[in-house]
């Protein structure tokens, strides 16, 4: 048992890291593990610090090998940070690789029978008898896997300086109504706590202190804000199949629809959510169910908007109202299913055969996340057509913190539509005329009494008056009228963010990859003398302001988190003569993007 | 002198009135005998055309809810998907009637997960195979039900044994199926109006020759080898609801079976003593028929009272996709304690 780190630093001055590391604590999938990650994580956050968290999973139930990442910033970085300051190895498997990628003067915490402490000279090892203490504090043998976990937790709050009282809560929170769990795994990071204060030296290179960059805000992942967003738009159709990383978009609309989308009167639910056979028939579903009036969506990842695909282009063209949310994950195929990429961005903006363009929202934040989804149900009914959110695991399943969400006020848009009053009045309605211009035309819902409303909806050529027909004028002019309809909705997507310093540099990124750009922005500003001006897009169609972006700036580096460069391709379809000034700035190794890769990229084109 | 007033439902509708355009189908062609049939049993049943959702995927098959009720809405969706495109329709609106006409190359191959997944759920739909042994649309290949040495025009032979729609449809559970002919029109009548009294999915496989790729000799499923095989099981008889108690049931004489709206099938058995309320009995008459080469018609199996989708997602009477505003829109309040339990 070592009473202080047994490899001495070699005299080297070590700074203190006062609120700003990163941990990686390396475990084995289906260990429990989760649960103490996330006290950790939040134990810091309560001490007022931003803080994200990034579980790197296997794709298996049991027994791989998983890690998580915990990134503590006082000045709000949240991006994933590559070099990692404190690992804590429990993971006998790995523990090896994990202390070996480590940079020079990292801690490691290690459970003793690894011992790692032999492995390298440059790095400050903790080895702590993890089985002794849950066996001296846990009186249940068969619950010592269970908390053995939580051991490091009181171990890590006890090095770094975070208050115990925080971690209780935390446990708390994490272990909501179950007071027997919530007490054993107490007792337990009490004990890893106890330990470490009797057993190891303190250290000064990493510490925790108190601060105020949290109040008020929250922990939140992606798809519960998604969730939230589609349940107060109204969302009335669910159709799905299972899929990581997009599960619990569904599963969470689904907790919160059992308390909140019940029809007092009736004790009925005023939404129907349905898991599918496959893809497919999600993607029918959803389309039956917009064009018969509902705002209906599915949520999936790559390899289910492929089988969607035929009939996403089938409600591009029938003008189909339906929400798709792509929380995209690693392909092609089955790819890395537990890891992110922002790889499908051409599959979701061109969806489908023939000619198509599919209005796409790229969310970049939590709060994105809630609010696009919500919109996504107006654009949808105000275009009739299929409107994606495209969202990725990061974002989906990750911890990111989080101001509360305002309420979304008004009226949903539900566009065109004509009721019976309307249609007695009307004398030459044609379901695909454009009355207005705007490319998009008057719809009815099945049902509306009278006589004057139906129609027939078809994938096959159509004339304004929904009739079949071959005839090469009616296809052309539907099909140039929907490529009107889309630009159209220029008007009506998010605009992108602007955020100018009167460089001719710029940075353009949308999603996920925003905090890292926010990060190496200020690095390449304060230690390379590079500021840079950034647009982060925000939604397809592309607006004025990509535009005039492309148009100001004299190099325009784009960060994207797949091989190809994707959004480049998208901007080259629309500004070809603009987009020569892009240069791809690329990060697709399955781990989420850093600022280090950013700024690394953009200097290796030279100045 | 009085003229005849042109005869009217009991909603008051003309029979012009569940007309829908003019067919483009092949002159001969089974599925126009389908359409006509579906035509004369909404407008007898009353049904409102308004409240019709006309569903299908590709095919000759699938073009025909063009050709009736042309005051509903139709959804000529994508090639074996109508099923899903169905429970999209119903979720968002229950109040609607659903019919799908598909074909044998779109419900018994693309299409075929789809359907066992709807009759499974027991989506609410009047779902029409009409079924010729080919793919019709794509010019003649064999379908999945094409029977074993029946030949396409020019020649080839089919050797891999055919699926039977209506056994699996039984077997999946389904509460109401039936074969019959285009060239049976009156059998197909009585069947028509009986499903549209089913709740949930009403399953017919309607044998519908294609005179263009599958009417030589050779092929199975010709007019000329139907009408020689064709064995009605019974003489089906069936009393909607608005008749009730205008027509007495001699007791004794037929079986029948009550619907949930009150309308009564009668079967006066012809061959045997079929009772289609026994599962397993039915699979036995059906399987002998088919070892002796015979073509059995009527309803073949019907179960009232199944539980449907509706029953299973315990929504609203009251259609969802138009509920008010305030009823599918959560408060503030909502959303606060939402973020309070997150803090
Ligand atoms: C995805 C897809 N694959 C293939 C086709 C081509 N296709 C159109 S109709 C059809 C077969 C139709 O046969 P059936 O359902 O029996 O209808 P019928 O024409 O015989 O009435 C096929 C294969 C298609 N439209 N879509
Ligand atoms: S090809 Fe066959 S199925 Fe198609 S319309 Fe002609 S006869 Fe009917
Ligand atoms: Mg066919």
């Amino acid at each position: 048992m070592s009473l202080a780190p047994s490899t001495s630093l070699q005299a080297e001055e070590t700074k203190t890291l006062i609120n700003d590391f990163s941990i990686e604590v390396a475990t084995v999938n289906g260990s429990g593990s989760q649960t103490a990650n996330n006290a950790l994580l939040r134990a810091i956050f309560q001490m007022g610090i931003p803080v994200s968290g990034k579980n790197l999973f296997p794709s298996n139930i049991a027994g791989l090998p998983t890690w998580f990442q915990i990134r503590a910033n006082a000045k709000g970085y949240v991006a994933r940070k590559h070099d990692i300051d404190l690992m804590i190895c429990m993971n006998p498997e790995t523990a090896k690789d994990d202390v070996m990628k480590l940079p020079s003067g990292s801690t490691v915490i290690f459970d003793e029978p690894l011992k790692l402490d032999t492995l390298r000279g440059d790095l400050s090892f903790y080895s702590v008898p993890f089985q002794q203490i849950v066996s001296a504090s846990c009186p249940e043998p068969k619950l010592h896997k269970l908390v053995k976990n939580m051991i490091y937790v009181g171990v890590a709050a006890n090095t770094l300086g975070i208050d115990m009282q925080e971690i209780r809560a935390a446990i708390a929170k994490q272990l909501k109504g179950k007071q027997k769990a919530v007490e054993l795994n107490q007792t337990a990071a009490q004990a890893g706590f106890d330990w470490a204060d009797s057993n190891m030296l303190p250290q000064d290179r990493l510490r925790v202190i108190r601060d105020n960059k949290t109040d008020g805000m929250l922990i939140m992942d992606g798809n519960t804000a998604c969730a939230l967003g589609a349940m107060f738009a109204g969302v009335t159709v669910v159709a799905w199949y299972p899929i990581t990383p997009s599960s619990s978009v569904v599963e969470k609309l689904s907790d919160y629809a059992d308390r909140y989308r019940i029809d007092p009167a009736t004790g009925k639910r005023t939404i129907a959510i349905i898991q599918m056979e496959d893809e497919l028939a999600s993607a029918g579903v959803v389309i039956g169910a917009g064009w018969a009036g509902a705002r209906a969506m599915t949520a999936t990842s790559g390899p289910g908007i492929s089988l969607m695909s035929e009939f996403i282009g089938l409600g591009y063209f029938a003008e189909c109202p339906s929400v798709f949310m792509d929380v995209t994950r690693m392909g092609p195929s089955t790819g890395l299913p537990t890891r992110t990429s922002q790889g499908d961005i051409g599959l979701t903006a061109k969806c489908s055969h023939g000619d198509t363009y599919h209005i796409c929202l790229y969310p970049g934040s939590m709060e994105e996340c809630y609010q696009f989804t919500y919109q996504a149900f107006d654009l949808a009914e105000r275009f009739q057509t299929p409107v994606f959110v495209v969202s990725d695991l990061d974002l989906g399943m990750q911890n990111w913190i989080t101001k509360p969400f305002t309420y979304l006020e008004g009226p949903f848009d539900r566009g065109k539509v004509l009721d019976q009053t309307q249609l007695q009045e009307i004398q030459d309605w044609g379901r695909y005329k454009d009355t207005d211009e705007d490319g998009i035309c008057w719809r009815t819902i099945p049902g509306t009494p009278g006589g004057k409303g139906g129609y027939f909806t078809r994938g096959t050529g159509h004339n304004p008056y929904a009739g079949y027909s071959e005839n090469p004028e009616d296809w052309k002019s539907n099909i140039d009228r929907l490529q009107r309809k889309f630009l159209g909705a220029r008007a009506a997507v998010p605009c992108p963010i602007l955020q100018s310093t009167g460089s001719k540099r710029g940075l353009m990124a949308f999603g996920s990859s925003d905090p890292a750009v926010v990060e190496a922005r200020d690095i390449l500003r304060d230690t390379c003398g590079m500021p840079t001006d950034y647009l982060r897009i925000r939604a397809l169609p592309f607006t004025e302001e990509v535009e005039s972006f492309l148009r100001d700036m004299e190099v325009i580096y784009l960060v994207e988190q797949n091989r190809d460069g994707q959004m480049a391709s998208l901007l080259r379809d629309f500004f070809p003569d603009l987009a020569v000034k892009l240069r791809n700035v690329l990060h697709y190794d399955s781990t989420a993007i850093t600022a280090q890769t950013i700024v690394d990229q953009i200097i290796a084109f030279g100045k | 002198m009085t003229t005849n007033p042109v005869p009217t439902n009991q909603i008051g509708l003309t029979k012009q009135d569940y007309v829908g355009a003019k067919s483009t189908l092949c002159a001969g062609c089974g599925h126009d005998a389908i359409t006509s049939q579906i035509i004369q049993s909404a407008w007898e049943m009353g049904i409102e055309p308004h409240r019709v959702a006309k569903l299908s995927g590709i095919g000759c098959s699938s073009k025909t809810p063009t050709y009736f009720l042309g005051q509903a809405w139709g959804f000529n969706s994508v090639h074996g998907r109508a099923a899903s495109v169905c429970t999209g329709v119903t979720l968002a609106n229950r109040q609607l009637v659903n019919i799908i006409a598909s074909g044998d190359g779109d419900s018994m191959s693309i299409g075929m997960g789809q359907l066992v997944h709807m009759i499974r759920r027991n989506v609410p739909v009047v779902y029409i195979l009409e079924d010729n042994g080919v793919y019709g649309l794509t010019k003649g290949q064999f379908s999945a039900t094409a029977d074993v040495g029946s030949t396409l025009k020019h020649g080839s032979v089919n050797e891999i044994p055919p699926l039977d729609p209506c056994t699996l449809a039984m077997e999946l559970g389904c509460g109401f199926v039936a074969r019959s002919f285009s060239g049976n029109p009156k059998q197909l009548n009585m069947i028509l109006k009986a499903a549209f009294a089913h709740k949930g999915t009403a399953f017919i496989d309607v044998i519908s020759p294609c005179v263009t790729w599958n009417n030589h000799e050779g092929s199975t499923k010709s007019y000329k080898t139907l009408k020689d095989k064709e064995m009605p099981l019974h003489e089906l008889g069936f009393v909607p609801f608005y008749e009730l108690g205008a027509v007495e049931i001699p007791p004794g004489e037929a079986r029948e079976v009550e619907f949930p709206d009150g309308s009564r099938v009668t079967f006066r058995a012809i061959r045997e003593d079929y009772d289609p309320t026994d599962r397993f009995g039915g699979y036995r008459t059906i399987h002998k028929a088919r070892i002796k080469g015979e073509f059995l018609t009527g309803l073949l199996y019907v179960q009232q009272g199944k539980p449907t989708l509706h029953d299973f997602m315990h929504l609203t009477e009251a259609a969802i996709a138009t509920l008010p505003q305030a009823l599918v829109k959560p408060g503030p309040e909502v959303l606060q304690a939402c973020m309070d339990e997150l803090l």
